[in-house]
């Protein structure tokens, strides 16, 4: 027991140690998390009126944000299947890391679920038995399950490899193995059910689609390992941590091929679209050429549209891919391609036009935007403790040690 | 057994937490005991009927303590051999509007952002396309040209706004009333993506009227009081219905447009609308089964 908590001790003075640039940017994540929390504080006392929603786009900005970092929790898997069960040595290093920004998003996706709701004092309703679970019929109850779950996944595997490595011993395959075995499918698992969650609506016809579930992997499988990528390329400038280019080829070679897929799944979705129009076909109408004056929502969709054509088209020529600043320049591209994609092109024109054809825009407002920040710095600030603690005791720094 | 062991332990609590505090009142005292047991009960459809009075009585007394004056909160339950259903008329209405305001006055909607239930569409003569029809329009009525058909919650047999509830906070009554649990609400709004027909509200601040405007006569899976970050919707005015009277919006009609009543009487006048009229119903291809049908004379 005084192991572990020395074990946490530890954990918590290498996170709050470092140079310089890491108080800094610690420091301004922090600021950032303190004026999120002051706009929610006003949004609970006003109530989600200081949004931009409405009872026409009753979700916005939050939901949208979750639905990207579900997607980014997810692409843990494709570090996570290639070093365990493949035995791909090159990925292992980025595994921890992986599982760290699986964690980090995790913790943002239910972040932003709870400020989305209405009566979040209400919250413990959705505990299983506690409240009253509408299990299985609602896919938001399935949502709470799976997230929660892949969660725990998230954090008791690398908490127990860690933790072995921490007192000198090897970690024992046998017994976190199956775990990770379970992580891959959870994964799939999370990003499908919260594609579920909008393809069950017959009432919204742009999110009732077939595709939304595959489509959501390949996007996701393209935006979260671009983070990864991004991620890795930090850790190793700033840290004895040595990560092969090798490995970072190796991941870049997964973004592409899910760019790729992510593609030719929009392609075939704006087809079906436009070649034979249909009252079905109104909220794509109206995303990608507004209806009458209101046209909100183009300017998202085609910056999303370019970015994700030209950082698809560098990743795809072997040259441009294997040049680093290229790659990282095509990966940011793609990241905001995919996270336009997920709010501005999907969750709110799904809302627009409503039910009776009315068109009521929406814009979020300076509460939505700061509390998004909010936690997105929170995000950030988990994950930078995370790797601040892992990858000491992976290289071997920090280990126990009996006080005298 | 967990609900109970939890409610039973912090009502324990709450009283702890309000008889220790000694500057408060003792109504600010009473309200806050009130209001703690009222945070920890439990779903209403779970509820025995005692723990229904219970809640009612709790309900009633904090009404009293925010407002001055008594509001009955009735629990009633729905009768046996009752499905209600509505009709509306396409020929006979006018646009007149006195349907919506009724529905308000009746149901306690909020003032600040004029919540309505109902919605009524002017149509150009020469289709039904929701697309084109206003229901946002302010002119003297009836326009030449034009038709009118209002829309509501429809009570659907099959409801999905029901079955995407993460709390079953809201559920179809045995005589078809699609009812909240305002209490058991946690306010995520699924139910609202998933109706089609646009039958739900939510309250967006905290909802206001004024005291000498609050219908008293409520029911608890109607229109009592809201609180902000809550659904709420159309229950036929359940308050009224489970008496044997009309919802306020079929009596406000002036032209007759509306019609209610137990589709399961032989001899209603529902029944005779549906046995003798051409009827149809609205996105019927979604299979919701509203039970709101339109017809034209």
């Amino acid at each position: 027991m005084s192991i572990i908590i020395q074990f946490v001790k530890d954990g918590i003075k290498s996170a709050s140690s470092g140079n310089k640039t890491y108080h800094l940017w610690m420091g301004s994540l922090t600021l950032l998390m303190i004026l999120g929390a002051y706009a929610y504080s006003v949004q609970l006392k006003e109530g989600l009126t200081v949004t931009g929603m409405s009872d026409n786009v009753s979700w916005g900005l939050y939901i949208s944000n979750f639905t990207f970092l579900v997607g980014v929790a997810a692409a843990a898997v494709m570090l996570v299947l290639p070093t365990y069960i493949l035995k791909d040595i090159d990925f292992s290093k980025a595994v921890l890391i992986g599982e760290g920004l699986a964690v980090s998003a995790l913790v943002m996706c239910l972040a932003f679920v709870t400020v989305d709701l209405g009566n979040p004092a209400k919250a413990w309703h959705l505990i299983p038995f506690i409240g009253l679970f509408n299990w299985p019929n609602s896919m938001l109850s399935w949502d709470v399950l799976v997230l929660n779950g892949y969660l725990f996944i998230n954090l008791t595997i690398p908490f127990y490899i860690l933790y072995t490595k921490y007192i000198g011993k090897k970690p024992n395959e046998k017994l976190y193995f199956p775990g990770v075995l379970i992580s891959v499918f959870w994964a799939i698992g999370i990003h499908l059910v919260t594609a579920f969650l909008y393809a069950g609506l017959p009432a919204r016809p742009f999110w009732n689609s077939a595709l939304l579930g595959p489509r959501f992997l390949a996007s996701a499988f393209a935006a979260g390992p671009a983070l990864i990528i991004l991620a890795l390329e930090v850790i190793r400038k700033y840290s004895e941590y040595k990560i092969e280019t090798k490995t970072i080829r190796k991941i870049s070679l997964v973004v592409t091929v899910a760019a790729q897929i992510n593609l030719i799944m929009l392609f075939s979705e704006l087809f079906k679209e436009f070649y034979a129009p249909t009252h079905h076909s109104s909220s794509a109408i109206y995303l990608f050429f507004g209806i009458g004056d209101k046209t909100a929502l183009m300017p998202w969709i085609y910056t999303s549209l370019a970015l994700n054509i030209v950082a698809t088209i560098i990743l795809t020529v072997h040259l441009l891919r294997n040049d680093l600043r290229w790659m990282n320049l095509a990966l940011i591209m793609l990241f905001v391609a995919i996270w336009i994609d997920k709010g501005m092109g999907l969750i709110i024109p799904g809302f627009i036009p409503g039910s009776y054809g009315d068109i009521v825009e929406y814009f979020p407002s300076w509460v939505e935007v700061f509390v998004t920040l909010g936690i997105w710095a929170m995000g950030f600030f988990i994950f930078s403790a995370l790797i601040k603690i892992g990858i000491p005791i992976e290289i071997g720094k920090l280990r126990f040690q009996k006080k005298d | 057994m967990f609900q109970q062991l939890t409610a039973s332990l912090l009502t324990g609590a709450g009283l702890v937490n309000s008889s220790c505090s000694v500057t408060a009142t003792d109504d600010k005292r009473e309200k806050k005991q009130l209001e703690w047991e009222e945070y920890f009960k439990g779903n209403y459809r779970l509820m025995s009927d005692n723990e229904k009075q219970d809640t009612v009585k709790r309900l009633e007394r904090l009404y009293e303590l925010n407002n001055g004056n008594h509001a009955s909160i009735s629990s009633e339950q729905p009768s046996e051999n009752v499905l209600f259903g509505y009709a509306f008329n396409i020929s006979k209405c006018q646009g007149y509007m006195d349907c919506v305001n009724a529905c308000v006055q009746e149901n306690n909607q909020d003032r600040n952002s004029q919540m309505q239930y109902i919605r009524i569409h002017e149509h150009q003569n020469g289709q039904i396309n929701f697309d084109l029809a206003d229901d946002d329009f302010y002119h003297e009525v009836p326009a030449a040209g034009h038709f009118y058909i209002g829309t509501q919650c429809f009570h659907c047999e099959n409801p999905p706004c029901v079955e995407v509830c993460p709390v079953k906070a809201t559920w179809k009554e045995k005589d078809g009333i699609v009812v909240i649990d305002y209490d058991w609400c946690i306010g995520c709004r699924y139910c609202m993506a998933a109706c089609p027909y646009d039958g739900r509200r939510f309250n967006w601040a905290t909802p206001e009227i004024p005291t000498e405007e609050i219908n008293k006569d409520q029911h608890y899976l109607g229109n009592r009081l809201r609180k902000k970050g809550v659904m709420e919707k159309c229950t036929f005015c359940i308050q009224r219905s489970r008496k044997g009277n009309n919802p306020a919006c079929v009596d406000a009609c002036p032209t007759g447009a509306r019609i209610f009543g137990n589709l399961l009487d032989p001899n209603s006048e529902i029944r005779w609308v549906l046995d003798n009229k051409k009827v149809f119903r609205l996105k019927e291809d979604l299979g919701t089964e509203p039970k709101f049908w339109y017809f034209m004379d």
